[in-house]
């Protein structure tokens, strides 16, 4: 511990520590751009500057380790004179286009030059002009405007992977550039335009649409993956303008991916806003009355186990839970939400969590990726497996596909024979994973979404039982799911029930003529040729396969447009918030679900938000610690079994578009498009996009 | 009795008279409004106008400044990139029937672009040709340009 006096005021600090940190520990603020708590410190800025006695001049506070009995000025006439100095220094060559900036009225730089800034230039000469440099379709660059803090580089380099962001030059001359002026091939490239503190990196989707003050904010949660980042969803009217991350420590610190920060766009194009029902084999527009009254017609003369309803990827948890009371209502056994097929275990919780936490990956000191690439499925999660490499002593070993995962590992094999060699503690990684203490595993899709799934969930749970991943303390054996409504549904339990039929029993059973009628919620990844003559009804908020196929379509909400539960991969609950109101006639789900079990004569008894709750929190005790974790017991999953020797491949090809949503967005094919185009250029498969 | 002589020689209305005989040998002071008007301080807020640069650029670059410090809330604007890259507004609309005529709009435009002419005689029939859209203020501008220049170099010196 270190005793510092800061304006008077005497702190004790720990050792490692920056002055501008110690400060900041006692609520002194000091004004900087180049320093950032999650990246290195560069100390290039110069606007931290601090007095300290017995130091000749005034010291960059942020890159100044604190020592004992050191007393610091933070406010005083010599302090505030380096800091205008600085300020004088910095607007020399900052253009004064605030007004046409998108930064403007959220500019770090704007906000300090009212503080320390000087109403009018004692520069007579002409002001410095940088050429605009190509980024990518995501992010803007007004180059003039940049101060060289290097934000941007340090983001790239440290938290993204990519060494693809550099300074040339010198002094006045140094500009940030990309290689060769390429694009970003990062999943997280949109956060540079938060970390740039002046406007000379901004969102090129979002250029010129709104100004910061007449945005209405909402916190929300993400439902892009399956991470449940936390997102300020900025609106104005009735419009998403722009998506920008929130500060949660335990899953996404403050990063959030492209796909979460862009995708906006396709919550304005194919929209389903109004119900419609298929007559003469053509969907023709209808009122909820004749939509309800469609499927009650239908309903009537079938028999509960003629009916069959799948969960989608952006279903929330209370329209899930509904729609499973109502098909229990009505008889019917045969429910899934794995619309990938994937053979997660609905007995025992601890199956299909990330048990370790994602915070817990930092704990962690070996790693094994089996049939997953979560650059592709989880690029957040990525950028902390990414963190805690760095931090290194953490080897990583990948089981599954080769691939850019912006760290270095070691590579032990293809598909499943390699996972039983690891079991059976062949092999090198094997003897590290043994001598780890706290080691972790996890589990993609990839190896799930399988006939042999349950074999090879199997497997991993023997390998993280053989390795000492269980332990009184630490779970190391973890799920990464790729749908944000997978966690919710097998919370849930929407899940084949006694005698039930699962995803293939249905889509088998719709193809003999044996299911009559299949009631989509949201889902849209399944092969609906399978769906043979099958009445479809589909519930969701876009045109995409699903309402396509669908006989009834029921408009839902998107994430943006209602209040609703989603559980993350960790199984942590959490609520998004209705930002703008869903268009035209769509409705929140669960009222959708509510409305049609009057219909349907099996009324349900919630009438309220609240009430729903209790529905929810009867299910699972999650629903009742929103936010927060409920640890799974541990215990026996999966089903032993012959493995096939097919290897694990990653379901995500194309990180761009994995969702209804995001196939609807304009900005997102413009990614994709560059993504391939890049991949072709380079002649390199380091991207995450299939050809 | 000074009573009685005033009410029997009627002074008081001669005086009145005189002062009536007076005034009409005077030139008036009432203005023949529709053909004659008075004369405007530069500083005169009147009819809203969006004004261009001599080279047909127009000004406004859609910083929404003005949007955001009138108080009665009657300015809406939306922007978009223009094809060359710069900053537009797509729209500008001002409901004049909600403007107090405070010229705040005029103090915040960093361009000199959304002004308060001389023009306060744009009365009309129906309350929906009040709710000015930007080609009617950009017209505005056109029509009114050397007036308002003029008016803005005037008051200069005071700012």
């Amino acid at each position: 511990m270190a005793k510092l006096t800061i304006n008077g005021k005497v702190v004790d600090v720990s050792n490692g520590m920056t002055v501008l940190q110690a400060c900041q520990t006692v609520g002194v603020e000091i004004p900087h751009f180049c320093y950032h708590e999650r990246l290195s410190i560069a100390g290039n800025c110069r606007m931290c500057l601090v007095e300290i006695e017995k130091m000749p001049k005034p010291v960059a506070s942020c890159a100044q380790p604190v020592m004992d009995g050191m007393v610091v000025h933070t406010d005083n006439d010599k302090v505030r004179k380096a800091r205008q100095g600085v300020m004088e220094f910095l607007l020399i060559n900052h253009p004064l286009d605030c007004p046409i900036c998108d930064q403007g009225g959220e500019c770090d730089l704007q906000d300090q030059a009212m503080a320390y800034g000087y109403d009018r230039s004692r520069y007579e000469e002409n002001k410095r002009g940088v050429a605009d440099k190509h980024m990518g379709p995501l992010v803007k660059t007004i180059m003039t405007r940049c101060i060289h803090c290097t934000r941007c580089i340090r983001f790239a380099t440290e938290v993204a992977g990519v060494e693809e962001l550099g300074a040339v030059g010198r002094g006045e001359d140094m500009e940030i550039t990309t290689y060769l002026e390429r694009s970003l091939t990062s999943e997280l490239s949109g956060n540079v335009i938060d970390l740039c503190p002046v406007g000379a990196l901004t969102s090129k989707p979002y250029a010129f649409m709104a100004r910061s003050w007449e945005l209405g904010k909402t916190e929300s949660i993400d439902a892009m993956d399956a991470l449940g980042a936390n997102i300020r969803v900025d609106a104005r009217g009735n419009e998403v303008m722009r998506i920008l991350p929130r500060l949660n420590d335990d899953i996404n610190e403050e990063w959030i991916s492209d796909k979460s920060r862009f995708v906006y766009d396709g919550l304005k194009r194919q929209r389903l806003d109004q119900p419609y029902v298929r007559r003469n084999g053509k969907l023709e527009p209808a009122a909820w009355s004749e939509a309800f009254a469609a499927i009650a017609e239908r309903v009537k003369s079938l028999r509960g186990e003629e009916l069959a309803a799948i969960a989608g990827d952006l279903a929330d948890c209370e329209s899930m839970a509904l729609l499973k009371d109502l098909m229990a209502s009505l008889g019917c056994r045969n429910l899934d939400c794995r619309q990938d097929g994937a053979k997660l275990d609905p007995t025992q919780r601890a199956s299909w969590l990330f048990n370790s936490m994602i915070a817990g990956i930092e704990q962690a000191d070996a790693l094994v990726l089996i049939g997953t690439n979560p650059r592709l499925e989880s690029p957040v999660l990525n950028a902390r497996i990414r963190k805690r490499w760095l931090a290194g002593k953490f080897p990583i070993g990948v089981i599954g596909e080769r691939a850019d995962l912006t760290y270095s590992y070691t590579y032990l094999g293809a598909g499943p024979e390699t996972l039983r060699d690891l079991v059976g503690g062949q092999g090198a990684f094997a003897e590290i994973l043994k001598k780890a203490q706290r080691p972790m595993l996890i589990l993609g899709q990839g190896a799930l979404a399988r006939k042999d799934g349950a074999a090879v969930l199997a497997a991993a749970r023997r390998l993280a039982e053989s390795s000492g991943m269980i332990k009184d303390e630490w779970n190391g054996f973890n799920v990464l799911h790729t749908a944000a409504a997978r966690v919710g549904g097998m919370e849930v339990g929407f899940v084949p029930g006694q005698q039930g039929r699962d995803l293939e029993g249905i889509l088998a059973g719709a193809e003999s003529g044996a299911i009559k009628l299949v009631y989509l919620l949201g889902a849209d990844e399944i092969d609906m040729r399978r769906l043979g003559r099958a009445f479809v009804v589909y519930q969701g908020h876009h045109g995409d396969a699903g309402a396509n196929r669908a006989d009834v379509i029921l408009p839902g909400a998107a994430y943006t447009e209602k209040t609703a539960t989603y559980v993350n991969t960790e199984g942590r609950a959490q609520r998004t918030k209705l930002a703008v109101f869903p268009p035209g006639d769509a409705r929140e789900d669960w009222t959708i679900v509510r409305a049609l079990s009057e219909v349907l004569g099996k009324t349900l008894p919630y009438d309220t938000q609240a009430g729903v709750r209790t529905c929810l929190t009867a299910k699972s005790p999650v629903f009742s610690a929103i936010d927060r974790i409920v640890p799974a017991q541990w215990g026996p999953f999966g089903a032993d079994g012959p493995m096939d020797a097919a290897p694990f491949k990653s379901p995500i090809t194309n990180f761009y578009m994995t969702d209804p949503i995001s196939r609807c967005s304009n900005i997102m094919a413009q990614c994709t498009t560059m993504r391939r185009e890049l991949a072709a250029a380079t002649g390199e498969a380091r991207t995450g996009t299939g050809s | 009795m000074a009573l009685t002589a005033r009410s029997l020689l009627l002074t008081e209305l001669m005086k009145g008279l005189a002062i009536s005989v007076k005034y009409m040998l005077k030139r008036p002071v009432t203005l023949n409004y529709p053909h004659e008007k008075g004369p405007l301080s530069p500083r005169f807020r009147g009819e809203h106008a969006l004004r261009r640069y001599p080279n047909g650029e127009e000004r406004c670059i859609a910083c929404k400044l003005c949007e955001a410090i009138c108080p009665a809330q009657c300015i809406v604007i939306e922007a978009e990139p223009r094809e060359d890259g710069s900053r537009r507004a797509t729209r500008y609309d001002i409901d004049m029937t909600k403007c107090i005529y405070c010229g705040f709009c005029q103090e915040a435009c960093p361009v000199d672009a959304i002004v308060e002419g001389p023009n306060f005689e744009f009365a009309t029939e129906t309350r929906e040709e009040l709710m000015y859209n930007k080609e009617k203020l950009l017209d505005n501008g056109d029509r009114w340009e050397a007036e308002i220049a003029q008016n803005l170099e005037l008051d200069a010196p005071y700012r």
